[in-house]
């Protein structure tokens, strides 16, 4: 295709490439290099020391301490809790594996600062239905569990995060070849034997994988510690970013914190990443099955009916009852009420849909900036993962460079930097406007598309665009008849990979909303912190309606297709 | 007292009979072939010697022992049968080195150390693996890996080695070493072994006897010369290497290929049953070329494939030949019509 | 009219080189076989010539007419070629039905809608796949997969047709069944076809001419098929034509002698007039018998495989493959176990210069 770009195409190759570098660099990595400016660039010159001092102040250094805090507790109980459920429904006869399955994975689509929301009426010392039942009708003098507490971000995390472990460790598992685990057995092995000295250690590096994501996710996660550690004084680094940034009204020395804690935050995110990309090279053994034949399902006799107890439990406490927490607040008529009949009512909902202004901005600019992003994300993301996938042009590594950039930067960050960005200094100030947000959305969620579209692209086997042009078609036809309809399938799960989370997002939103661009969110937060506690869940019931509803409809669609 | 005895055995997998009542008696020492194409039940019945499932019915027993019978709800689980085992895909541990996977069996047993060691280092150096034991089995080829298999298989040193295809994996010059090394290790360590298989010239190579399977069912057993001379029904033979099957029709009691009568050198044995249809078949490198006389046929295709030459011959009567010979030896052109001799003809009924 | 011709072709990637001054032509009408093992560079001559990649120098001309030559500036894209192609993973386009796989190249040619259909039903007729207009290749088996391919590069009636592997992801009975079909389709048709495998069975049973490729990428000879089997130019060629045995043979005043013993070589002499040579055989080319004149040897494995008996005897040292059937080997009385001795003759030998281990290698 080199020729095409030097004789036949006026060098459309070289123009793709540019445009593909421009965007990457305008809406990543200039945000992110001005951070890094920001921080150890001082009057003109390198400036450490400033950087240690502010690290040394005890706030910053203890939101850095935090949030490690955070994501060691949340990364070893989500591991343990991931593996061992995806144990359960790949290896053993549990009854009800495949509803399980779903019910397990549910946490992915859910909002973790809706859920922390809903453990905060559950569970704060004083006003949680759980902790009011526990001291009023039972008698204890202690609250049952405060949630707000390390204890209670770390659990509440790990009910959130563990698919990622869960999902990762039950493909290892579904694909690993059942002789390895049979030649084990016919080795004179028993069952928990293998599962201690072959199973687990050859899923492994899965495991590690989902570990690290879940580390990266958990240091860079905003909402959980927003809602259930401000009130106790915990930080971790993206919520005291928010605090100074927002309390101060972007001054001089906040910004500095700022972009300090988040050039921190960015390099321990390359460092995951980097890591996660090790575990995963050096311990990606060829376990994938030949013949493949249902792998050896453990009996749990006894244990059959208490574990599947337990999973039912879990699934009780952590999914349905916060959800259902979430849907009964938003009904009443006053946050203290009782859950009965008469206190329930559906004027809340109807009150922020139709009439509370606030809540109807906030719906509408969400849609609008879901649809947004996702339609510019998607194309954009098609084009860049086209010529890194397939196109062989000089100067493609640069974009390769750049195409790793989203999925290192953690979304306040990304915020951060959008605001030095697009506040004036540099051209157009976008501060205050819905399209700051905008911007930081496409870069927030670019990493999302590359994925999903050089996944498809990577399934175009670069034969099929042979035989097209070995059929007399121009590279333009190859691309407009072969490629693009093959890759739709793709763009279009890139879209909603978007749309649908976008109408939840918190971290970026609240960095940068003004009083006429609140998100959904945005506005589930503030009123929230405002004490608006019935119309924040109320609020909340509509975004989870939305999310459940939309990803309902894209499971069938999908289904269909693949039938 | 035959060392492994299958009796009735039969698998169901829903609707599905996979194995049909099957009865097999299996020596030790011996090398015993499973032969058949895929779906055959082949691979069910290993996986029941094994112990990988459960029976619908029938009995397995080994050394006098029970190990499997529905009846009696009795089934000794797969790492109580101390078989060993070798898998088509290798199944080699890639977390640990090829040492431990070989002393893997042992340590289970809880040996002590240095019977570990010994055994160990003796599975080892039968394979030619000592050089590699301290390293990981992902650097090793296919053959290499499939040898680590089978010191592993080899270290407790069983009186039965279950074998599901362990060759397909490799490229054809490694499968026959691999063969041969195999055939050695029985010979060393006296086990008797148990192979399935879909590839005819491995089972023929290797087997003291051989069970041509089909849809469930036992259709041929015995030693390989006489599998090969005699096949039981044409089905063995079609699995048996190339064929040729030609339709033979019947009219007042006379066998003919069309409207034409067959030659007399091909008239059909005596004593079959009157009325059922007739196959004539035969091998293609078993059929000469005749100047005149035979069988009478025109070559529509001629290709010269190396040591061999393919000719594709059209009957008088429609009905299609094939012939091989090697290239040395004179045959007609594409166009022309020659004559047949089917030097070793064989007849089935359309009951077998 | 079709011919291709190649003349000091070079092409590497970064500092690999695949190809080196190659020079090579394809008569009209033709089907030339390019044989060669994996990695040998066969595939990219193909893509040079295809036009999918470029030549670093040389040039090659499709016609008379130059597609590539660098030094001229002459680089005519891969849709201008006027070829058909076929690869090895059948590339058919998975979102178009057979019909409409089939019909592209015409859609791309502008042809009226009824002169597209007749002619693209044709094709697909014409291939076999009559009634399955409108599957999808998904729904399609991997021999009827490479079936469509095929009709959707003839449909334009292209007189040259590039086949890369088109038959090595098939089984053992496709694979020989769409070796005669596409045999068949090329002297039906008259066109030039261009084919490139690693599979000798395949080369020999389709091919007017072929070039055997070694390892380097260097063409070690050019010849019908029987030239290339009989008449080998070298050892390599020999070994990588099929099953072959290389016996040392040395010089003793007149005799020729058999490893480091003392029997004589039965038959044939060299050309040359040097002290050690090569001698080859195939294993069917041997004829084995438990006494009597010849080599005396002792069958060191006897494999019984079916149809043929697979023997290695040992000649002082060297180790002999033979092979005959089964059925002559009852009938003789030549059902030999390992460690009984024989006497081996042989139909013909062919004296190759001697050569280390490694020059026989690489196929």
């Amino acid at each position: 295709m080199n020729n095409t770009a030097r004789k036949g195409g006026v060098g459309a190759a070289q123009i793709i490439l540019g445009l593909s570098i421009a965007i990457l660099v305008i809406v990543v990595a200039v945000p992110v290099l001005l951070i890094f400016v920001n921080a150890f660039w001082v009057d003109g010159a390198l400036n450490v020391k400033d950087v240690i001092r502010i690290i040394r102040e005890k706030d910053t250094y203890q939101a850095l301490v935090n949030s490690l805090i955070i994501a060691a507790g949340t990364t070893t109980g989500s591991t343990i809790v991931g593996t061992f459920f995806a144990w359960l429904v790949t290896r053993t006869d549990l009854p009800y594996k495949r509803f399980m399955k779903a019910m397990f994975l549910v946490p992915f689509m859910l909002p973790s600062f809706i859920g922390a929301l809903a453990w905060k009426m559950l569970l704060s010392p004083r006003a949680g239905f759980i902790n009011r039942f526990w001291m009023g009708t039972l008698g204890f003098e202690e609250p049952l569990f405060n949630i707000y507490s390390y204890a209670g971000i770390v659990l509440v995390e790990i009910m959130y995060l563990f698919p990622f472990v869960f999902i990762q460790v039950c493909g290892a598992l579904e694909r690993m070849d059942p002789t390895l685990e049979e030649s084990a057995r016919i080795s004179g092995a028993g069952l928990f034997t293998i599962t201690r000295k072959i199973t687990i250690p050859l899923a492994l590096p899965s495991i590690l994988s989902g570990a690290l994501l879940i580390m990266l996710y958990s240091m860079a996660h905003f909402g959980t510690v927003a809602v259930l550690g401000i009130e106790n004084g915990i930080f971790n680094i993206p919520t005291l970013i928010y605090q100074r940034i927002h309390q101060s009204a972007g001054s001089f020395a906040s910004i500095r914190t700022g972009t300090v804690l988040a050039s921190i935050l960015v390099m321990a995110a390359a460092l995951i990443i980097w890591l996660q990309g090790k575990a995963l090279s050096r311990g990606r053994y060829q376990i994938i099955a030949g013949k493949s034949f249902r792998p050896m399902e453990l009996k749990l006799r006894a244990l059959r009916l208490p574990l599947l107890i337990l999973c039912l439990v879990y699934i009780a406490f952590t999914i349905v009852l916060p959800t259902v927490v979430i849907f009964l607040v938003g009904g009443l008529k006053t946050y203290g009420l009782p859950f009965t009949w008469e206190n329930l009512s559906l004027d809340n909902y109807k009150f922020i849909l139709f009439d509370y202004q606030v809540t109807r901005d906030a719906i509408w600019n969400s849609l609008s900036l879901g649809l947004g992003a996702a339609l510019i994300t998607m194309f954009a993301g098609v084009m860049i993962s086209y010529v890194i996938v397939k196109m062989k042009v000089r100067g493609k590594g640069v974009l390769e460079f750049l195409g790793m950039l989203p999925f290192s930067v953690p979304g306040s960050v990304i915020a951060l930097g959008v605001i030095l960005a697009w506040s004036g200094r540099y051209g157009p100030n976008l501060y205050n406007t819905v399209w700051i947000i905008l911007v930081a959305y496409i870069a927030r969620y670019m990493a999302f598309s590359l994925k999903a579209n050089s996944a498809a692209l990577e399934q175009v086997h670069d034969s099929l665009v042979e035989a097209a042009r070995a059929c007399g078609a121009s590279m333009w036809q190859a691309l407009k008849d072969i490629v693009l309809p093959l890759v739709r399938p793709g763009m279009l799960a890139a879209f909603f990979l978007i749309f649908l989370p976008s109408l939840r997002e918190l971290t970026v939103s609240i960095m940068l909303y003004s009083p006429t661009t609140r998100t959904i969110g945005v506005a589930i937060y503030t009123l929230n912190e405002d004490g608006e506690t019935v119309r924040s869940a109320a609020l909340a019931g509509i975004a989870l309606f939305l999310i459940i509803t939309g990803q309902t409809l894209i499971n069938r669609f999908a289904k269909g297709r693949s039938a | 007292m035959p060392y492994i005895r299958l009796v009735n055995v039969t698998k169901r997998f829903g609707q599905v009979t996979a194995v049909n009542e099957l009865n097999l008696e299996i020596e030790k020492g011996e090398c015993f072939s499973m032969l058949g194409p895929s779906g055959c039940g082949k691979t069910t019945t290993l996986r029941m010697l094994a112990g990988f499932e459960d029976l619908s019915d029938g009995e397995i027993h080994v050394g006098g022992r029970l190990f499997s019978s529905p009846r009696q709800n009795f089934y000794l689980p797969p790492e109580k049968r101390d078989f060993g085992m070798v898998f088509q895909a290798f199944a080699v541990w890639p977390h640990l080195s090829v040492y431990e996977n070989v002393a893997f069996p042992l340590r289970i047993r809880k040996l002590p150390k240095a019977e570990i060691e010994r055994r160990a280092t003796d599975a080892l150096r039968s394979t030619n693996l000592l050089g590699a034991a301290a390293g990981s089995p992902e650097n090793l080829s296919g053959g290499g890996k499939q040898r680590v298999a089978l010191a592993r298989a080899l270290a407790i040193n069983p009186d039965v080695m279950l074998l599901d295809e362990p060759l397909s994996s490799l490229d054809p010059h490694l499968r026959e070493e691999m063969r041969f090394e195999i055939k050695e290790l029985q010979r060393k360590y006296g086990f008797a072994i148990v192979y399935v298989t879909h590839d005819q010239a491995e089972a023929m190579a290797l087997s003291d006897r051989i069970m041509v399977m089909r849809q469930g069912e036992m259709q041929q057993i015995d030693s390989p010369l006489n599998v090969y001379n005699n096949p039981a029904n044409r089905f063995v033979f079609s699995f048996i290497g190339l064929s040729n099957f030609l339709r033979v029709s019947r009219t007042d009691g006379h066998a003919g290929l069309g409207t034409g009568s067959l030659p007399t050198e091909l008239a059909p044995p005596e004593g079959l049953p009157p009325h059922s249809g007739l196959t004539l078949a035969s091998r293609p490198s078993e059929i000469d070329f005749l100047a005149q006389g035979g069988l009478r046929g025109k070559v529509s295709r001629k290709s010269f494939l190396g040591e061999i030459v393919d000719y594709h011959l059209r009957l008088e009567d429609g009905q299609s030949l094939r012939v091989q010979k090697n290239r040395r030896l004179p045959g007609p052109e594409e166009g022309e019509s020659c004559g047949l001799l089917l030097r070793r003809p064989f007849w089935y009924t359309d009951e077998n | 009219m079709a011919t291709i011709d190649i003349q000091g072709v070079s092409k590497g990637y970064g500092s690999r080189r695949v190809h080196a001054d190659l020079n090579l032509s394809v008569q009209h009408g033709e089907c030339f076989t390019l044989l060669g093992p994996s990695g040998c560079g066969k595939t990219v001559l193909l893509r040079l010539v295809a036009g999918f990649e470029q030549p670093e120098s040389g040039s090659i001309r499709i016609n008379g007419s130059p597609v590539s030559d660098p030094a001229a500036g002459i680089n005519i894209p891969p849709d201008q070629r006027d070829l058909g192609v076929v690869f090895q993973d059948y590339a058919v386009w998975p979102h178009m039905t057979v019909l409409e796989n089939v019909a592209y190249p015409l859609k791309l040619a502008k042809k009226q809608r009824r002169e597209m259909e007749e002619r693209a039903l044709e094709a697909v007729a014409m291939v076999g796949m009559k009634g399955l207009e409108k599957r999808l290749p998904s729904e399609l088996s991997g021999g009827q997969q490479q079936r469509v391919a095929l009709a959707r590069a003839l449909v334009a009636g292209p007189s040259l047709m590039l086949l890369d592997e088109p038959l090595t992801n098939l089984d053992a009975n496709l694979r020989e069944e769409m070796r005669f079909e596409i045999k068949e389709l090329q002297r039906k048709l008259g066109i030039t076809v261009f084919y490139v495998t690693h599979d000798q069975e395949i080369a020999l049973a389709i091919s007017d001419r072929l070039a055997i490729m070694d390892g380097q990428g260097r063409v070690r000879q050019i010849g019908s098929p029987q030239d290339i089997f009989e008449r080998p130019a070298d050892v390599f060629v020999f070994n990588f034509m099929g099953i072959a045995n290389f016996i040392p043979v040395r010089r003793v005043g007149d005799d020729w002698l058999v490893g480091q013993g003392d029997q004589r070589v039965p038959v044939g002499r060299p050309d040359g007039a040097g002290e050690l040579y090569t001698v080859g055989c195939r294993p069917s080319d041997v004829r084995i018998a438990a006494s009597g004149p010849g080599l005396r040897g002792v069958v060191r494995r006897a494999s019984f495989l079916g149809a043929m008996m697979d023997y290695q005897v040992e000649v002082d040292g060297v180790i002999m493959r033979v092979a005959l059937e089964t059925h002559e080997a009852i009938a003789g009385g030549l059902m030999f176990k390992a460690g009984d001795p024989c006497a081996l003759n042989f139909h013909d030998l062919l004296w190759f210069d001697s050569v280390s281990a490694e020059d026989t290698g690489g196929a």
